[in-house]
């Protein structure tokens, strides 16, 4: 199943921008820009979204997601999908980087449109308020993927590693990337430092740079193997540096 | 005088396309008290585009001719208007399959419009938007095909009521698009997109000589 992305933006530039980081984290999805008007200022363009996902479905796409910024760019998408009325192409009303981010690592894993628009949708909980700093400035960061990854570890038997980052930028969006996409290879359900190592949102939001460590933690039929090969990734440095 | 068909259609973009341009700085003012301050020019690249489409259009039903303002809107214009008027445009073609139309197919394509743009825009009445001028010209136009009224009347009535509908926004705090971020600075301010289809609407009933 080849899931295709469309970012709309009312930014030319943005969108560019956008399809740049989100290539790096997963170089095999085909994603367009469909961004700023068909003359160049700021805004949306309905012919330049509906060209882009008509492009993408006949370059064999077997579906089609897109990604919106604000306010009237859902708006210009919406219209696109009520005159192509075709349920091969959605859209996801999520914040525009983590959930494009989130879908084209979903789309490079292979996933069909509907997972692929799923993982659009995790973005919505990407930030929770509980993030937000408290007075006291002991306040533990809280998120839905943070809650999935105490289930996910769960209480017996995980197979745990102690590693460190030994890359300078260490696990910033291709690493992430990198991890989630392997975390979903094996039968298992894995954690880094909490939270759900399935969830490049997630990773990434622990915000870890060169020499912090990761405490990973996994289980499931294949938690041993998810772990040598996420520790073969980390010790390598994601082929970094 | 005839039910509002094609000729009627014709005209009363022909029309619209003028009363845009030359309400373009004053909708440009208003959308620069509580918005972006581009729906003046937004409509009048939109309907000047529609112009040019026109001349080489062949329609054969009222919803043709929607449907070419539809697509072209939606190409042309920026910002929310484009797909909520497109939007509007389209149902309302989808409701005119027909070379006339009577009251009650007024009302239908009047009715149609309104689902669209509550489908785009997801709006009540009340929120300071277009909604606030489409919603009573709908029903107003409804009232007078259930009373065997004609077309002629049922577009007055409409065109009466969406000005009515556009002067109830001046007072409200907004509740959708950027002007809702603005809070009690809205208030005293006309919504722009309401006074747009007041405007449309006004000329709809003057093509139909009323």
């Amino acid at each position: 199943m080849a899931t295709a992305l469309v970012l709309v933006s009312h930014s030319a530039q943005l969108a560019a921008g956008l399809l740049e980081v989100a290539s790096q984290m997963a170089p095999e999805v085909a994603i367009r820009a469909a961004g700023g008007t068909e003359d160049g200022r700021v805004g949306t363009s309905f012919d330049l979204v509906q060209q882009a996902v008509e492009a993408a479905l006949a370059d064999g796409a077997d579906g089609v997601v897109l990604l919106t910024d604000l306010g009237s760019a859902t708006l210009t998408a919406e219209s696109v999908l009520e005159m192509l009325d075709d349920d091969r192409v959605r859209l996801a009303d999520a914040p525009f980087v983590e959930a494009s981010v989130a879908a084209a690592v979903a789309a490079q894993g292979g996933d069909d449109v509907d997972a692929v628009l799923a993982a659009a949708w995790t973005a919505i909980d990407a930030f929770s308020s509980s993030r937000a700093p408290e007075p006291s400035g002991s306040a533990e960061p809280g998120s839905a993927a943070e809650a999935a990854g105490e289930d996910a570890a769960g209480d017996e038997a995980a197979a745990t590693r102690s590693l460190v980052l030994t890359n300078a930028l260490g696990l910033h969006a291709r690493p992430a990337a990198i991890v989630a996409r392997k975390v979903s290879e094996f039968d298992a359900q894995v954690t880094i430092n909490g939270v759900d190592a399935a969830s490049v949102l997630a990773l990434m939001a622990l915000g870890l740079t060169g020499g912090a460590e990761l405490e990973l933690s996994a289980s499931g039929a294949q938690a041993d193997g998810a772990l040598e090969a996420l520790a073969a990734e980390i010790e390598s440095g994601f082929g970094e540096d | 005088m005839a039910g509002a068909d094609i000729e009627w259609a014709l005209a009363w973009i022909r029309d619209s396309a003028a009363v845009v341009t030359e309400h373009r700085e004053e909708l440009i003012d208003l959308d620069r008290a509580i918005g972006d301050g581009d729906h003046g020019e937004n409509l009048h690249r939109g309907f000047t585009a529609v112009l040019g489409k026109l001349d080489a259009a062949e329609p054969a039903t009222v919803g043709d001719v929607l449907k070419l303002v539809a697509t072209t809107l939606m190409s042309t214009v920026g910002g929310a208007a484009g797909p909520l008027y497109g939007t509007a445009f389209l149902r309302g073609a989808k409701a005119a399959d027909a070379a006339e139309l009577d009251a009650a197919g007024v009302a239908a394509v009047l009715a149609a419009g309104v689902e669209g743009i509550v489908a785009r825009g997801k709006a009540e009445v009340g929120d300071k938007t277009m909604v606030d001028a489409w919603t009573p010209a709908a029903a107003a136009a409804q009232q007078v095909a259930d009373g065997g009224g004609s077309a002629a009347e049922a577009l007055r009535a409409a065109a009466d009521a969406a000005r009515a509908g556009a002067e109830s926004t001046d007072p409200l705090v907004a509740h959708k698009g950027r002007a809702s971020y603005l809070g009690e600075r809205a208030i005293g301010h006309r919504d722009p997109g309401a006074e747009s289809s007041a405007l449309l609407l006004e000329a709809a009933a003057a093509a139909a000589g009323v």
